[in-house]
């Protein structure tokens, strides 16, 4: 869909981060967590294209949508400037999605890293919503700890236990563990227990995602990421925004912004850049 | 929707109900805009370059933006003729839009064999030759800089085939004219320029190239001026139809390569930023017609004048 919603929110939650929300119904309603809006940041042709955002929560009862970004170049800069009342354009929802838990009897551990806990805390609704939340655990890495996002929407997932279900590092230890989140997702695995194999969501920089791809395969754990990448068209017509795969005893290049950008972590060819 | 007879017309045979096409690789085969935009209001597709064999394309990175514009090094990653033949082609044939298949090969002879097996086949209005692809027997020069070996590929797929033959010519040579009256006597139905413009780009801070093949394909505002230039001079020096192409983002952008003499126009990169780009532009030639007094289209090609 192309839509034109009204900005209701637009404001700073750590440095350089800011949360925009919209009044879009028929987004709230469309949007499956794990889907992106692709976003017209400038009003010129330059720069010229739109601009990616996972979807950061979706709330079909108000309308309300929210998509958190970071300030890093010229176009998230002039998205930054707009304010509530004006309008965005953008196309949405875009991509595949997660596959959510069928049932509650399985762990579900949602990994994020960074700027990758924005889709998760959508994706955290949606599971409480249809499964239940009791069987969700929180595991989130930052650089420090103003660069986290999303600790109170994450910590009302765990009313109880929280100690033990809502997990966070930081780079250099100004909150939590200090150390990267696949640090504790390690520890995660290495406390399990229960019938149940966990499955694993995850989100955040791509050397976090490999990493985590790797712990996961080792223990021969479901885990599914969702990738970033640059993107011109956003809906799959130009093949820019390719991550290979593996495809039989090859690869293939597929887009992100169609066949991703939720991924199963195993399928993913990692480099190593 | 848009109907106008002022915007009905022909090239090289290919019936079209407005002047304006969906450029190659910026609009896949029509299904991923389809929730964006009705293909039937299009005036042409031209699809995704399809080749013999399948091709994987080039490793990512494979886009950079650039001022005013966009780098694509995308390697023409595609399925092949035969799936284009078997899956792609039956979909589009529920639009009431003509289909042109641009074409691409590594060799002379894959050009051709591409050409035969899309001969006759139902729902193919055209083909566009796509001559900026290197040709792999002549150490990778791109066939569209070398005016023998654009001879021979456009030869070639003119044998091939009785379905309207319009080369697109690369811009990346000294003398485009020459290229076009090249592709006239090799049998070419009408000429589509330009193609992309061959670019770079760097990250200062990681030092590194921005693109995986070191170099891309430059398109979008920023090469306007240079298309608008091409097409005028070519449409000076061919007589058969000339099809404008380059950074056309709105109607008045449209209206400059008429009035340089193009007879058709496609959209490309104004699809990324707009997918009902192409459409509003018809819209707006329209209006700009009706605006001026013209009945038609055609009466304004080729009229610009001197200042």
């Amino acid at each position: 869909m192309h839509l034109r919603p009204e900005i209701l929110e637009h404001g700073e939650i750590a440095p350089r981060i800011l949360r925009l929300a919209f009044h879009s119904p028929e987004l709230a309603k469309a949007a499956l967590p794990g889907q992106f809006a692709h976003v017209l940041c400038g009003a010129s042709h330059d720069p010229l294209l739109r601009r990616p955002f996972s979807i950061h929560d979706a709330d079909p009862d108000s309308g309300r949508v929210a998509i958190v970004y970071e300030v890093r170049g010229r176009g998230t800069a002039l998205l930054a400037e707009k304010r509530p009342g004006e309008r965005l354009d953008l196309l949405g929802p875009l991509g595949n999605g997660f596959e959510l838990p069928e049932a509650s009897n399985r762990p579900v551990w949602l990994v994020g890293g960074g700027m990758g806990a924005a889709p998760l805390y959508l994706l955290a609704r949606r599971i409480a919503e249809t499964v239940g939340s009791e069987c969700m655990t929180f595991s989130v890495g930052a650089r420090t700890a103003e660069m986290h996002i999303c600790l109170d929407e994450f910590r009302c997932f765990c009313p109880t236990d929280l100690e033990s279900r809502f997990w966070i590092a930081t780079d250099d230890g100004s909150l939590g563990k200090r150390g990267l989140v696949s640090e504790l997702l390690l520890r995660r695995v290495e406390a399990m227990d229960g019938p149940n194999p966990p499955i694993i969501y995850a989100c955040g920089p791509t050397a976090m995602l490999r990493e985590v791809a790797r712990i996961a395969k080792e223990h021969s754990l479901e885990c599914q990421v969702s990738l970033e990448a640059k993107m011109a068209c956003g809906v799959g017509a130009c093949m820019g925004c390719v991550v290979k795969v593996r495809d039989g005893e090859g690869f293939k290049y597929v887009r992100v912004c169609k066949e991703g950008p939720v991924f199963d972590a195993g399928r993913v060819v990692w480099g190593n850049g | 929707m848009v109907f106008s007879p002022k915007l009905v017309g022909e090239i090289a045979g290919i019936r079209m109900k407005n002047p304006v096409m969906v450029a190659s690789g910026t609009f896949g085969f029509g299904k991923e805009y389809s929730d964006f935009v009705n293909l039937s209001d299009l005036g042409a597709i031209v699809t995704k370059g399809t080749s013999l064999d399948p091709w994987p394309g080039n490793p990512p990175e494979r886009i950079a933006e650039t001022a005013a514009g966009m780098l694509n090094a995308i390697g023409l990653q595609n399925d092949g003729v035969d799936s284009l033949i078997k899956e792609k082609l039956p979909w589009l044939a529920e639009f009431d839009v003509p289909v042109i298949v641009n074409i691409i090969g590594k060799t002379v002879d894959e050009y051709a064999e591409v050409a035969r097996r899309l001969d006759g086949v139902q729902g193919v209005a055209g083909l566009e030759v796509n001559i900026s692809c290197p040709n792999i027997k002549h150490g990778g020069i791109a066939f569209g800089t070398d005016p023998k070996m654009t001879e021979q590929v456009v030869r070639a797929v003119r044998s091939a085939t009785r379905l309207p033959v319009i080369p697109k010519l690369s811009p990346n040579v000294t003398d485009i004219v020459l290229f076009a009256r090249i592709c006239v006597d090799a049998g070419a139905g009408a000429v589509s320029l330009i193609n992309t413009l061959v670019g770079t780009a760097i990250d200062a801070e990681t030092r590194r190239f921005r693109l995986a093949n070191i170099t891309g394909g430059l398109s979008g505002p920023a090469i306007k001026p240079i298309a608008l230039r091409m097409v005028w001079q070519v449409a000076q020096a061919v007589d058969i139809p000339v099809i404008g192409i380059g950074g056309i983002m709105s109607a008045e952008d449209a209206v400059e390569f008429f009035l340089a003499g193009a007879d058709a126009i496609q959209v490309g990169t104004a699809s990324f930023v707009n997918p009902t780009a192409a459409v509003e532009i018809a819209k707006g030639l329209d209006e700009y017609l009706a605006r001026h007094g013209f009945g038609h289209i055609g009466e304004i090609v080729g009229t610009v004048q001197a200042s």
